[in-house]
């Protein structure tokens, strides 16, 4: 065959694949509100950067009739390509063919694009959109998941991992995107579970419907296993290139820098914190009257609200934000906050991003509902955390930092680098109104009006003790700033904390209480 | 600041701080403590046989029921010395986790 045939012959073969499950189930998946597999990646990676890879790889199943079919790429997408110039790793999965399920071949594409992501050190994108299993192919799929895991967890914190889901995503599938770094959720679309809600009715004779066992608002609201919530998949691809942005491509890198800005000025910092501890105000407000752009990009918005975390940038290089929201719960540690900050800390930590840490908390959650659940060893998580972290630790308190609460929340005590405290801070042991009541409990009973004299308590402990500068007289504050000066402050301290080096002892893992 | 009307207080040492409130602490259910003499299904599951009747004398130890719950069969063993005081499921019903399975005395 002379080679301009073999060119035809080749378009046509790929022609032919391209077309993935057929022209009905395309329409299925539209009808959906579902874009196909091609089309997601296209969206996604910047304009003619995709090179698909194993396009004409096909099962080799036999039982249950499985010879006489023939799967496109064996259900799958995958290729690299880029985002804003940024490489990236990426793979499909095609619901149009046989529901997009896991078999052998299926679970190799997906696996050698892992290992290339790995061993080009670059970032990898998971669009999952799969039925799961296929059964037909029986202990096969399950071990091509079993690769998928290992891989998932061998090249956690390396490589910033992210798991689109846009489909079903149920059963052995789900932990693939549960080890990686971020996970994606679309509204309506993206359903999550281990066993879905047929199974439950049966078993356990509960109906609940798909969308409200594992939809993509219950793991954005309730559950914590999904990043970043959108609307539409278009909003969720815009959030993914967003993203890029922020992160590095390795662990050995930093991120990109980009062209600082100031922050917008109706951000005004001097306004934001009410004088009154016990008054609440948005704490994402400060942050944004404090990065560059005042573009704050937030994570795990919906989930566990009363900490606020996300990227945003100081000077042009991309900062990790954890900080207390006295809106929601008065800004408390449960078990729920502890485990988020925890682990973004450890993602900034793996990927070389600086902290700054904004507190105010008045505390821990009382209850025995937050006991029960563990609320020591997920609390402990955050401690285990900061300490263990050895990227640039910046802490601002700006009002309370009481208790257990002004310790776990990146102090001088977990090796923060630099600490500074606005003139508003209450630095102590815990608010002035118990610790009144403890100290002064005698004076107080024994008085003729125990109320006037708790309130006298109350205003003499506040004197002398709920200030910054007990702390800063022990050096655990490193300067005492007027909150117009945080910018600056917290942009020089980045700044001389470029090159910092911390030997850490030698050890196999830590254990952080997980 | 939207949604103003929405805070609520919480009080942490004797500080009430002006703040929302999660539905999910609103709608928290005060502590109580498990009475041993009420027997709950551990596991969701079908009872699929009861060993006893109301009113029979039980030693710690006794088998009361059977509980099938994945793909397991549950014996149940009584927990203290007693008398059945009432039965409240039947052979073959489905029960979810928490059910009260019998009472003690």
């Amino acid at each position: 065959m002379p080679l301009n045939k073999k060119i035809v012959d080749l378009n046509e073969r790929r022609k032919k694949i391209l077309l993935g499950g057929g022209e009905q189930a395309i329409e299925k998946q539209k009808a959906m509100g579902k874009r196909t597999a091609r089309e997601r990646i296209m969206a996604l990676l910047d304009v003619n950067s995709f090179n698909e890879y194993d396009l004409f790889v096909e099962h080799d199943a036999r039982d249950f009739d499985m010879d006489k079919k023939s799967l496109p790429s064996d259900g799958v997408i995958i290729g690299s390509g880029t985002i804003y110039g940024a490489p990236v790793a990426i793979f499909a999965q095609d619901f149009t063919v046989a529901g997009g399920s896991l078999g052998l071949m299926h679970s190799r594409k997906i696996t050698k694009i892992m290992d290339h992501a790995l061993k080009m050190r670059m970032p990898l994108i998971g669009i999952n959109d799969s039925g799961g299993a296929r059964i037909q192919e029986g202990v096969n799929s399950l071990a091509g998941y079993g690769e998928i895991f290992f891989r998932n967890t061998i090249s956690s914190g390396v490589i910033p991992q992210i798991s689109v889901i846009l489909g079903p995503c149920a059963g052995g599938a789900v932990y693939s995107p549960a080890l990686t770094d971020f996970v994606f959720v679309v509204d309506q679309i993206s359903k999550m579970f281990i066993t879905g809600p047929e199974v439950i009715k049966t078993v356990l004779g509960e109906e609940i419907s798909m969308e409200d066992l594992g939809g993509a608002r219950v793991h954005s609201e309730i559950t914590g296993n999904a990043h970043f919530f959108a609307m539409s998949e278009e909003e969720c691809f815009d959030q993914i290139k967003r993203l890029i942005t922020f992160i590095p491509w390795n662990n050995g890198k930093k991120a990109m820098m980009f062209e600082p800005g100031e922050p917008k000025p109706e951000y005004n910092i001097n306004k934001i914190v009410p004088e009154d501890p016990t008054l609440p105000y948005d704490v994402k407000d400060v942050i944004r009257a404090i990065v560059d752009n005042s573009d704050f990009f937030e994570i795990m918005e919906l989930y566990a609200k009363n900490i606020v975390i996300g990227f945003g940038r100081m000077g042009g290089r991309t900062t990790g934000f954890v900080a207390n929201q006295p809106l929601e719960m008065a800004g408390v540690l449960d078990v729920d906050s502890s485990d988020k900050a925890a682990r973004f800390i450890r993602y900034c930590d793996a990927f070389n991003i600086p902290i700054i840490t904004l507190v105010d908390l008045p505390g821990y959650l009382p209850g025995v509902d937050q006991e029960h659940a563990g609320v020591i060893r997920h609390g402990a998580k955050v401690l285990y955390a900061y300490s263990e972290a050895t990227v640039p630790k910046l802490t601002v308190i700006l009002r309370k930092a009481y208790g257990g609460g002004y310790i776990a929340m990146s102090s001088r005590h977990l090796r923060a680098d630099f600490v500074f405290a606005w003139p508003s801070a209450e630095i102590a042991v815990m608010g002035p109104e118990g610790a009144a009541n403890i100290i002064f409990r005698k004076e107080i009973l024994s008085a003729a009006d125990p109320d006037k004299m708790r309130k006298q308590k109350v205003e003499e402990y506040k004197a002398k003790f709920a200030n910054p500068y007990v702390a800063a007289s022990r050096g655990y504050v490193d300067a005492v700033i007027e909150p117009s000066e945080t910018r600056r402050f917290l942009m020089h301290s980045i700044e001389v904390s470029e090159n910092k080096d911390v030997p850490m002892p030698q050890k196999k893992h830590g254990l952080p209480p997980f | 600041m939207n949604k103003k009307d929405t805070l609520g207080y919480l009080n942490i040492d004797t500080s009430l701080y002006q703040t929302r409130i999660t539905t999910q602490f609103e709608n928290r259910k005060p502590y109580k403590p498990a009475d041993p003499r009420i027997i709950l299904s551990f596991i969701p599951g079908t009872v699929i046989d009861i060993f006893i009747t109301a009113g029979q004398a039980v030693k710690k130890g006794d088998d009361l029921m059977i509980l099938d719950a994945m793909k397991m069969k549950n014996k149940l063993k009584c927990n203290m010395d007693g008398i059945v005081k009432s039965i409240a499921v039947n052979k073959g019903d489905r029960v979810s986790k928490g059910t009260v399975l019998l009472e003690l005395e």
